[in-house]
């Protein structure tokens, strides 16, 4: 059975990964940092599912919350705005 | 796997662009028979496409295709590809069909 | 088959005519082709994809009564979704006075289609996908949607399995207004939210 390794709160770190396969994790978000918001649940991994593979092993899916400065700098417009992205797991590391 | 860090095509998040065209249209009946296509293909009785493939399918057609072709037009393209990968149908009874639909019609 | 024109729409804008009349195109041909051989191949029939045709209507614009339990009470909705599709895969995010939120696929068209039926054209196009997460006011803009100076916006950026609505807050000078009534302003629009609900000027509760 799947445990999930984040809580809700807690900060984590997208990796930064460039597969040629498909994958879910747009570029303006890998190596950025946010808060995990919730757990969706426990899903097939998309990489493998649109590749004739079985989606295993599953992985927990949280939306993570970023804020605009952090992801987009001098083009965010205001200070308190925010994005979230959901992720699969395999995706998030602890932030440092 | 290549560690270069590259954006795929499709990825557009942050990219320039110009306004929101919000002209709305009803599908077209061809598009809502690929939506269709996409929903009974995909569905648990047949388990034939998954929408993660047709995405993969979507995304492998190359930047010109995905740029110049229509929303449902990239649809049908996925789906025949994954049909053909999947030996669902072939190429030669696609081209073949194709060839007898034009040759019937005046 | 006549699928009823959305009348949501905030701003009078052209409409451009279906465009089945004419030559068809290649890939009208290709779907054509394809479509024949599934059927020949009993992969599915007239009648399966005609219920699938069916079906693109939004159920909350067919049931009002459901539109009404929709917004009324999201999670209770979603799960009379989930019997119907599997696991509850919606979320719905609530505006409030500080807060205002906006949904986008970055990266394809995912739309919680069950609830709003097909995603509208600029949902799917490059514009909306790609300034949304950027530039949020100038694009709620061209929708005629103006915020207060400082409400936080937070865009969700449907990447994965779940699928998002918004829940509009109520708009000043709707007291006492009838369920019906309320439900009646929140429009498509609203719930992908670039836009607010609107109080017409001159309104009659009743």
């Amino acid at each position: 059975m799947s445990q999930s390794r984040f809580q809700p709160g807690e900060r984590v770190s997208v990796i930064r990964r460039y597969p040629h396969h498909h994958h879910r994790a747009p570029d303006y978000i890998k190596g950025r940092t946010g808060v995990i918001e919730r757990l969706c649940g426990i899903f097939g991994n998309p990489e493998t599912l649109a590749h004739h593979g079985d989606g295993k092993p599953e992985q927990p899916l949280y939306p993570v919350r970023f804020d605009v400065q952090h992801l987009w700098g001098p083009r965010a417009e205001q200070p308190n705005d925010t994005i979230e992205v959901e992720i699969y797991e395999h995706w998030l590391e602890p932030a440092a | 796997m290549s560690e270069e860090p590259y954006r795929p095509h499709h990825d557009l998040a942050g990219l320039e662009a110009g306004p929101v065209d919000r002209v709305e249209h009803n599908p077209a009946h061809w598009e809502k028979q690929v939506d269709a296509m996409l929903t009974l293909l995909s569905d648990e009785k047949r388990g034939l496409l998954r929408v993660d493939e047709l995405r993969r399918g979507i995304e492998s057609l190359g930047p010109q295709a995905y740029d110049e072709l229509s929303y449902y037009e990239r649809w049908i393209e996925s789906i025949r590809l994954i049909m053909v990968e999947k030996g669902v149908v072939s190429e030669a009874e696609i081209a073949e069909r194709i060839d007898a639909l034009s040759k019937a019609t005046p | 088959m006549n699928q009823p024109h959305d009348h949501d729409h905030q701003h009078p804008h052209p409409f451009q005519p279906d465009d089945d009349a004419g030559e068809p195109t290649h890939h009208m041909q290709l779907v054509r082709a394809l479509r024949e051989l599934l059927i020949e191949k009993g992969i599915y029939d007239g009648d399966e994809e005609r219920q699938a045709i069916e079906r693109m209507v939004a159920r909350a614009w067919a049931d009002p009564t459901y539109k009404e339990r929709l917004l009324a009470n999201g999670a209770a909705a979603a799960e009379e979704i989930g019997v119907e599709v599997g696991p509850t895969r919606l979320i719905v995010v609530e505006n409030t006075e500080q807060l205002h939120n906006v949904i986008v696929c970055t990266l394809c068209s995912c739309y919680p289609r069950w609830v709003l039926g097909l995603p509208p054209a600029w949902y799917k196009a490059r514009a909306y996908r790609s300034r949304v997460v950027v530039e949020p006011r100038p694009v709620l803009a061209e929708f005629g949607t103006e915020l207060g100076g400082d409400m936080e916006v937070r865009v969700h950026d449907s990447t994965a399995d779940m699928r998002y609505m918004v829940l509009p807050a109520r708009p000043a000078g709707t007291e006492g207004w009838s369920e019906e009534a309320l439900t009646a302003i929140i429009t498509r629009d609203c719930m992908i939210g670039v836009t607010v609900p609107q109080v017409p000027s001159k309104h009659d509760p009743h």
